[in-house]
């Protein structure tokens, strides 16, 4: 059985379809990754799954419970970060983690979790003082207190300065190599190709690709473009397997100081798909 | 749990620790907001002592005290229950903590529970506070009907409570700030607490419960039945209304 199992999702907004029948599977202990255009029903679906919003037709299973129904011990399994999340309490960092420790079962010591998202120094500050990237990360440090064994990240990055996604890309990391499967959406496509197993990609509602971030929407059948410059003239190939091209060019004892190999970047790969369904 | 599963069920956290606890952070939150610390406490004995000990204003009888005081424990029910917390959860709502805390294993009852019971928990301390500097300037209040008295009460605040949850449902934080204000003022003019009201404001719930608490503590009366019948009307429609329109997000 899957962590997250879901066939045939819908959900309408007063006559819209957000999300327009899409399957999806998530095996336990992987870290997979939503991406997708602004409105794409990136939110609707995962909100879907994290108990929030109800679903207009499908099915849907999460940690074996039908998300629209499943209780308190089902809650507790699983841990949080909305999208929109922008909490400016009166409490200090250490207080609102300790307090929401307190819900669950099995909780993460309180001054692991602030250290994981990077806020110890801020550990005394109020929230309300907070920065919006230092806002988020203890949205963070609340999703994950309660060692939940399936984690839902909604943008989890969003205003975090680059050390701040690198220090949290190694959180996700350690997370998922202690076994939670995590479910990630992202406008980072650097993000997705750095954390994730598979991805797939939404647009107006319905996945349109699905694999892994190197064979995504056929990345790894698109080849490589060789280039460099002989005799002072740049040349240009496009090639399905560079090697024999190269080992060509070594043998003509051509000048390789220049030589570069591209493949098409996640994100070219994501431009396409994206620009193909618009 | 369904067979297949091996990841073995975490034992709970138990539900009473966690309202406990949920309580006590609802408390705290209160306590740390300026604005609302003056509201519960510093307005209430301002017009204690300012309408119950000089003649700035006109109330019936010669007792000032037996009239005032009853009036602003009705002001500080409704400031509590209703804009305090139509404010809290205003903006609560807008920044997704109700969303986030809904979500988690407090659920959904559990936070409204939470909210319901500090917010009474509130009231008791703000009453006993009140009531004590009332009898020390020399109110001279009556045991025997404290019952209906805390019956009227309870509807009052539940009442208020479901026009705030309502209140906050509908419109944006910063409306409901504007509208929740508006409305305590509006009521303290009109509620008869400082000077008297017009007959027909018996309809507002702070005029009817300021009445019932002046019969009942002030005089040893019975609660007047328009005052029972117009407190328990706004506690049938605002708590319906509030279940119905309820919003998380
Ligand atoms: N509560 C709602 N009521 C009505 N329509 C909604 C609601 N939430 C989302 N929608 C609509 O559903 C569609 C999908 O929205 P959703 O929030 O799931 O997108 P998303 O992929 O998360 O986008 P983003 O990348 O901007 O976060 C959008 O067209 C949006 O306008
Ligand atoms: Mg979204």
């Amino acid at each position: 059985m899957d962590v997250i199992e879901v066939s045939g999702l819908r959900k309408t907004y007063r006559g819209h379809d957000a999300v327009r029948g899409i399957d999806l599977n998530v095996p336990r202990g992987e870290v997979f990754a939503l991406l997708g255009p602004n409105g794409a029903g990136k939110t609707t679906t995962v909100e879907i799954l994290e108990g929030h919003r109800r679903r207009s037709g499908g099915e849907a299973r999460v940690l074996g419970e039908d998300p629209g129904t499943a209780g308190r011990v089902w809650r507790a399994r699983i841990g949080v970060v909305l999208q929109d999340a922008d909490d400016a309490a009166d409490l200090t960092v250490t207080e609102m983690v300790r307090h929401v420790a307190g819900f669950y079962p099995d909780p993460r010591p309180v001054a692991e979790v602030i250290d994981l998202v990077g806020l110890t120094e801020k550990s005394k500050a109020r929230i309300r003082t907070l920065s919006g990237g230092q806002r988020r990360r203890v949205d963070v440090a609340l999703g994950i207190v309660g060692r939940p064994e399936l984690l839902f990240l909604d943008e989890p990055t969003t205003g975090f300065d680059p050390a701040a996604r690198r220090q949290f890309w190694d959180l996700i990391r350690a997370l998922a190599a202690e076994g939670t499967t995590i479910l990630l959406t992202t406008h980072y496509l650097e993000e997705a190709e750095a954390l994730a197993d598979r991805l797939a990609v939404l647009s107006g509602g319905l996945i349109v690709a699905e694999g892994t971030p190197a064979t995504l929407g056929g990345r790894g059948a698109a080849g490589a473009r060789v280039s460099w410059r002989h005799g002072g003239v740049q040349h240009t190939e496009q090639v399905t397997d560079p090697t024999e091209l190269i080992r060509k060019l070594v043998a003509e004892d051509a000048d390789l100081t220049t030589l570069t190999v591209t493949r098409p970047t996640l994100e070219d790969t994501y431009l396409t798909l994206i620009g193909d369904h618009r | 749990m369904s067979s297949g599963t091996f990841a073995p069920a975490p034992a709970r956290a138990p539900m009473r620790a966690i309202l406990r606890s949920q309580i006590r952070m609802e408390l705290v939150l209160t306590a740390r907001r300026g604005e609302a610390v003056v509201l519960a406490m510093g307005v209430p004995l301002l017009v204690l002592l300012g309408a119950g000990l000089t003649d700035v204003t006109t109330v019936p009888g010669d007792d000032r005290l037996a009239y005032v005081v009853p009036g602003v424990l009705a002001l500080t029910v409704m400031s509590t229950a209703f804009t305090g917390q139509a404010i809290t959860t205003g903006y609560e709502r807008s920044y997704g903590v109700l969303k986030r805390l809904g979500a988690s294993p407090l659920t959904r009852p559990g936070l409204l529970i939470s909210k319901t019971a500090a917010v009474l928990s509130l009231i008791v301390v703000q009453l006993l506070v009140l009531a004590a500097v009332g009898i020390a300037v020399g109110w001279r209040p009556e045991a025997g009907q404290l019952l209906p008295a805390i019956g009227v009460t309870v509807l009052a605040t539940a009442a208020y409570s479901g026009l705030a949850l309502l209140l906050a449902s509908v419109l944006k934080p910063e409306t409901t700030t504007g509208a929740a204000t508006l409305i305590y003022v509006l009521m303290l003019a009109a509620g008869g607490i400082m000077f008297t009201a017009p007959d027909v404001a018996v309809v507002l719930p702070l005029a009817a419960h300021a009445e019932a608490l002046r019969a009942t503590l002030s005089h040893g009366a019975a609660v007047p039945v328009n005052d029972w019948l117009s407190l328990a009307a706004w506690a049938v429609v605002c708590v319906t209304a509030a279940v119905k329109k309820m919003r998380w997000e």
